[in-house]
């Protein structure tokens, strides 16, 4: 039995709540924060209603592009990290057994949903000159006594990538369980030892879905607020968190939601083309 | 000496992953207010002030409330919605199901001005109700894929079987589908609730002022400094995390849940 169409007015009943909430709540406000970054802001109150561009015209300044370059080549270091590592992994994980496999993947949802400030405290600590790593180094004689690592972009870059690792595990998983195992069958009768058979045979069938993980995990890495405060110094602030001050500390709602209009574009954009790489293979 | 180099990568990550909370846990058992690593002396007095102190107490309770609420009214969403989907054949209406999916793809500060620029010109910003609907917006996509998921695995000749005897489709959907698709809608749920109760951003801006949550609570605690404490909470948060995924993987398909089409291998 294939599903009908709704023949009377009854049974559209269902939708009735959840597309009255999803309108009124996300369309909405959606709506009134495109109107916003329209507004202008008046010093001392908050905005009021207008038509004008000032708002995207700051977005000319040397400032501005200088943190948007930034986070921009942050994101993308995190992605390419986050999937240089992870692509073997999960192809590794879901050749474990089903027990394992179970094991692996209650650990990484534990870390995945983990709040920011969890992670960012946890890696600070992991950073301190009182309970880090750096105490390892002295106990091995490499050091002649512990330091601080954070803040720094190296500790920021490695929060996100911490973060964003089991993130990306999760997405490549479903392609990577799915994978026919003959592939790999095939690409052993014929001589190769499994690390070969690995890179020239199960690389190169997903490289699309490779790409558009990448995408997924920069809009991700993109998404980061709290880490770049937590571990990186204020020059390795993302664009995120200049959207967070502008809105809260400088009372500036029609910059900042001029700014969220522009990161939603952004990652429309990647998000589009990540699911039209995806299919391109899935249609191969 | 491939066996070995497989399995030498997966400790390493392992170790990387458990690297930052085996920390923390143990910071969280110092005797002294230090964060020192190995611990010095042991106690169980951070985890005690978790729930003696009137702040921290406050704060688990406020945030457990708001998963527990936020949670079901995204089920409440998710769920008609991805019945709908299911028993009707309606192209157009997988517009919303692309509305309840944006929120959690976008980067969150986005939705987050959103509803900060929505409770604040409809007059509630702050209220505490707020979080509960705007995290349940955020959250809806979970228990969408779910749900989702699960009617996808209901085979159609029961529910044709069941229409065949006389059963409307309010009784098929009670007496056939539900209680297959129950598992799923609770995986939902809990997948809801445990990023509910760890979600920083949303809270702050539409109620960070009035409502403090767990995690709300601990960045503004950051900036005095770092306590055992909040190393405390943090186990809690990890801990939460794990039993409630365990739940899960312990009464549903969770590889299937993931994306992994066989159940049955071994």
């Amino acid at each position: 039995m294939t599903a009908a169409r709704p023949q009377r007015l009854r049974d559209y009943a269902p939708l009735v709540f959840p597309a009255l909430m999803l309108t009124v709540f996300f369309v909405v406000p959606f709506g009134i924060m495109v109107a916003i970054s329209f507004f202008r802001r008046v010093q001392g109150a908050f905005y009021e209603p207008d038509f004008v561009f000032d708002n995207y015209a700051r977005f000319l300044s040397a400032f501005f592009g200088q943190v948007l370059g930034f986070s921009l080549v942050l994101a993308a270091l995190v992605a390419l990290v986050a999937v240089t590592i992870a692509f073997p992994f999960t192809f590794l994980l879901a050749r474990l057994s089903r027990r394992w496999q179970v094991v692996w993947l209650v650990a990484l949802l534990s870390i995945v949903s983990l709040s920011e400030v969890i992670v960012g405290f946890a890696w600070s600590t992991l950073f301190s000159r009182t309970a880090g790593v750096t105490n390892i180094l002295v106990a091995l004689g490499l050091m002649s006594e512990p330091m601080s690592l954070s803040p720094s972009f190296g500790a920021l870059l490695t929060g996100l990538s911490y973060h964003a690792f089991p993130y990306t595990v999760l997405v490549l998983y479903p392609a990577l369980a799915r994978l026919d195992p003959t592939l790999m069958e095939a690409a052993r009768t014929l001589g190769a030892s499994p690390p070969r058979a690995f890179v020239t045979v199960v690389v190169p069938a997903l490289r699309n879905t490779i790409l558009a993980t990448m995408i997924m995990v920069f809009v991700f890495a993109l998404g980061s607020y709290l880490l770049p405060q937590l571990l990186g110094r204020p020059s390795n602030w993302t664009l995120s968190v200049l959207i967070t001050d502008q809105a809260i500390y400088q009372s500036n709602l029609p910059f900042a939601a001029a700014m969220a209009v522009f990161l939603v574009l952004v990652s429309l954009a990647l998000v589009g083309l990540s699911l039209l790489v995806g299919r391109k293979e899935a249609a191969q | 000496m491939s066996r070995l180099f497989t399995r030498l990568f997966m400790a390493l990550v392992a170790l990387v992953l458990a690297a930052p909370i085996v920390v923390v846990a143990g910071v969280s058992f110092n005797a002294q207010r230090t964060l020192t690593f190995p611990p010095v002396g042991f106690s169980l007095a951070w985890f005690g002030e978790v729930f003696t102190d009137a702040g921290w107490r406050g704060a688990l309770l406020t945030s457990l409330a708001i998963a527990a609420g936020s949670a079901a009214l995204a089920v409440a969403i998710a769920f008609p919605l991805a019945w709908f989907l299911w028993r009707w054949h309606a192209p157009w209406a997988r517009l919303f199901q692309a509305l309840g999916t944006a929120p959690f793809i976008l980067p969150p500060v986005i939705t987050a001005l959103g509803f900060l620029s929505f409770w604040a010109t409809a007059g509630f910003y702050g209220a505490p109700w707020t979080v509960v609907i705007s995290h349940a917006i955020f959250l809806v996509t979970l228990p969408l894929v779910t749900i989702t998921l699960g009617f996808s695995s209901v085979d159609r000749s029961l529910t044709e079987a069941a229409a065949t005897m006389g059963a409307d489709d309010r009784t098929v959907l009670r007496t056939v589908v539900l209680p297959l698709v129950t598992p799923y809608l609770v995986s939902g749920y809990a997948f809801a609730f445990v990023l509910s109760l760890n979600e920083y951003i949303i809270a702050y801006m539409v109620a960070g002022f009035t409502v403090e949550t767990l995690p709300i609570k601990i960045f503004n605690a950051l900036r005095y400094g770092y306590t055992p404490t909040m190393a405390a909470v943090t186990v809690f948060f990890v801990a939460a995390a794990a039993l409630i995924f365990s739940f899960v993987a312990r009464f549903g398909d969770l590889p299937r849940l993931l994306g992994a089409w066989s159940s049955n291998e071994s």
